[in-house]
């Protein structure tokens, strides 16, 4: 297959994760949207690696893959305890740095 | 007494600073005579080495004074016939003055400062003569332009005194701009200032006359303000506002001298450049016309006197013009002590009526103060030139040469000569004869205590032997003054006129002042002052001058400095620094809402930052 569909799929992927974390409201539904960012930029290194027969970004997509793990176990504890607090998930809510 | 020659000048500076330093915790009459036992030493000084010099003086290097790539200027000083004359004169005469301010100023509150303020004098002036080169010479020269501005504004609480010291000043400084371009031109011309080096290669460098003529012009406008001649001479008689005895050194003896002595100096320099001399000339016999004209209606003795100095230096300038260096130091000399003994005797006259300086409220003093009288009267004599007196050989001398220049010259020089005798002795009777006609009660007046008559005296014997040493040729072989300085300037202009005619000249202008003291004294003998009118108002009124600078230079240069005040510094630059501030605060209201505390709007703007990056870094970078 042409490069090409990989890289719109990636490019849409992208736009799709770029838009939610800005738009959505729920922390947790942001954080799929950087997974699905994250995933999207995958997508492309692995359909980057067939094509040119290097093995290269194959290991970085795991390099990516265990910093998002990582990433989403203290993002998601995070949440937790924000949630403790004001038992909300609502990012609106979040506004204390503006003093 | 090669090597202690930097005594001279040393020792008045030791005075200053002990008496500045020192003015609050020191005794007055400790002050008094460290100021004048440092003055006296260095008359004594000056004295053995006049008598010890040599034809082709010395030069003393004290140190190297400024040194840049080719430029070395060494701080030396000059010891020659001309040098060691002016030394004599300022030391001597400054002696004197410094004993008689002992008396004068005894009840004054600074006498202190005031010793401090005469002895830094005395050091610039003899920095100014001693100086090896022109900015030895320009160092002392500014010092006594400083020196005049504190002596004349000395008593600093009336408001119109400090005005007389800074006009004083000022004038000084444009003159000062002229003397500084001439010896800028000097050095890129001729490559150094030194005197000995400069002079022995002057004449053969084939420099062109029309530069010659520019350096000798501006140093011209430099002894123009310094020696107050047309038309930067209106801050003397403003100067009268200082202490009498600041009135006789500095503006009658030493400082408005200092114009002569570097033009005499020069000497080289302007007999290279003609069109200069002629201008010297001309513009020494207007002031000396115009100054005597006014000195006829003043009423204030200190004025009279102050514009017979203006006068009597533009005598002086018109020697110099005609090239008669010899002429023109003679009448420095003899002037010096006239001058001094009439501002000495004027100073007498105010100090015993408490501070009356009008002479329209003076009259019949000669019986109350005898010694007073009769060196005022010597010294009348002398600067109207009767014969014997030293006026008389100086004066005569000067009008010889100016005969043999052009002989307009010694007519108008004798019509002034003519209104000196006029005004002076109208002065002079209008003082000491007739009736009093003042408020103070009669049993007061007194003659002076010594410390002040004793200068009077010695300056009135003066005034009478001091023209002996320049008898015309007609009377002896031997003009003494101009043998001595035959090896500095060269007097070639009074053999010229033939001796008859030097009879008939000389036989003129004695007959010319002996009929105007007879007119003078017809004038006054009514003893009073009649209403000036007319021409004489515009004489009473100084030609109006001083008003003329007002409007002419003095109003619309404030009008230009109000203007840049309020419009542009306020309105303008003001406007733009706080406009400055005025922005910053603006602005940063508008970016605080930038930070709204929600996180989402972060996320936002970190999304159009990238995105703006990777623009910027890929599309429109590489396009250039």
């Amino acid at each position: 297959m042409p490069i090409n569909y990989y890289i719109f799929l990636s490019l849409a992927l992208f736009a799709i994760g770029t838009i939610g974390v800005l738009t959505r409201r729920n922390a947790i539904i942001v954080f799929m949207s950087v997974e699905l960012m994250l995933n999207a930029v995958n997508l492309l290194m692995v359909a980057f690696s067939k094509f040119h027969g290097l093995a290269d970004a194959q290991i970085f997509v795991f390099f990516i893959m265990v910093v998002a793990a990582a990433e989403v176990a203290v993002g998601l504890s995070i949440i937790v305890m924000v949630y403790r607090k004001i038992h909300s998930v609502d990012i609106n809510l979040l506004n204390r740095l503006k003093h | 007494m090669k090597d202690f020659i930097y005594l001279i000048p040393l020792l008045p500076l030791v005075g200053f600073l002990l008496n500045g330093f020192f003015w609050k915790s020191m005794p007055k009459k400790t002050a008094g005579w460290i100021g004048t036992l440092a003055i006296l030493t260095s008359f004594v000084l000056s004295v053995i080495n006049y008598v010890q010099i040599e034809p082709e003086g010395f030069t003393y290097t004290w140190f190297s004074f400024i040194t840049a790539g080719d430029l070395n200027i060494p701080f030396s000083f000059q010891i020659y016939e001309l040098s060691s004359l002016f030394l004599l004169i300022i030391t001597g005469i400054g002696t004197l003055i410094h004993i008689y301010s002992m008396g004068y100023m005894n009840d004054d509150k600074g006498y202190v400062k005031y010793f401090a303020y005469l002895s830094f004098f005395v050091f610039s002036m003899l920095l100014l003569v001693m100086g090896g080169n022109y900015a030895i010479m320009f160092i002392g020269w500014e010092g006594v332009g400083l020196a005049s501005y504190l002596l004349i504004g000395f008593w600093f609480k009336n408001k119109e005194f400090t005005n007389a010291g800074k006009k004083a000043f000022i004038m000084n400084r444009i003159g000062d701009l002229g003397f500084l371009v001439g010896m800028l031109l000097v050095l890129y011309h001729f490559g150094t200032i030194e005197y000995q080096e400069l002079f022995a290669i002057m004449p053969s460098q084939g420099v062109d006359t029309s530069i010659m003529n520019t350096i000798a012009i501006s140093f011209f406008i430099g002894a123009m303000g310094k020696s107050a001649q047309i038309p930067l001479y209106t801050w003397l008689p403003d100067a009268m506002a200082g202490p009498t005895p600041v009135s006789a050194l500095i503006h009658a003896a030493t400082m408005v001298t200092a114009g002569i002595y570097m033009i005499a100096r020069s000497n080289v320099l302007y007999n290279l450049a003609p069109y200069a001399q002629d201008m010297v000339a001309i513009v020494g016999l207007v002031t000396l016309l115009v100054a005597a004209s006014i000195a006829l209606k003043q009423n204030d003795i200190k004025k009279v006197l102050a514009y017979s100095t203006v006068s009597q230096l533009g005598y002086m300038f018109l020697a110099l013009g005609v090239g008669s260096y010899v002429g023109g130091v003679f009448h420095v000399m003899t002037h010096a002590f006239f001058k001094a003994l009439l501002f000495l005797g004027a100073g007498a006259v105010i100090h015993n009526l408490t501070g009356e300086q009008d002479i329209r409220k003076m009259g019949g003093l000669a019986k109350k103060m005898p010694i007073t009288h009769i060196t005022f009267l010597i010294g009348c004599l002398a600067i109207a030139g009767f014969p014997g007196l030293s006026g008389f050989f100086s004066k005569d001398e000067i009008l010889m040469s100016a005969y043999a220049k052009n002989p307009l010259y010694f007519y108008l020089g004798l019509a002034g000569a003519a209104m000196t005798a006029f005004y002076m002795f109208r002065l002079y009777f209008l003082v000491f004869t007739g009736t009093y006609r003042g408020a103070v009660q009669q049993d007061k007046i007194h003659e002076s205590p010594g410390t002040m008559t004793f200068p009077l005296i010695v300056l009135a014997i003066l005034s009478v032997v001091g023209g002996y040493v320049g008898l015309p040729h007609l009377f002896a072989e031997n003009h003494a003054l101009a043998n001595f300085l035959s090896p500095v300037v060269q007097n070639f202009q009074v053999e010229l006129v033939p001796a008859s005619t030097e009879w008939i000249l000389m036989g003129l202008s004695v007959a010319v002042v002996l009929v105007m003291i007879f007119v003078a004294r017809m004038k006054t003998k009514s003893g009073v002052v009649k209403e000036a009118k007319g021409i004489n108002k515009a004489l009473e009124n100084a030609w109006y001058v001083d008003d003329i600078y007002k409007g002419l230079i003095v109003s619309p240069l404030k009008e230009l400095s109000h203007f840049f005040n309020n419009v542009i510094e306020r309105g303008l630059i003001d406007g733009v620094v706080n406009g400055v501030g005025k922005i910053v605060y603006w602005s940063s209201t508008k970016f605080r809402l930038i930070q709204s505390g929600q996180v989402g709007l972060y996320f936002f703007i970190l999304v159009i930052g990238i995105f703006s990056l990777l623009l910027l870094g890929l599309w429109i970078i590489p396009t250039f």
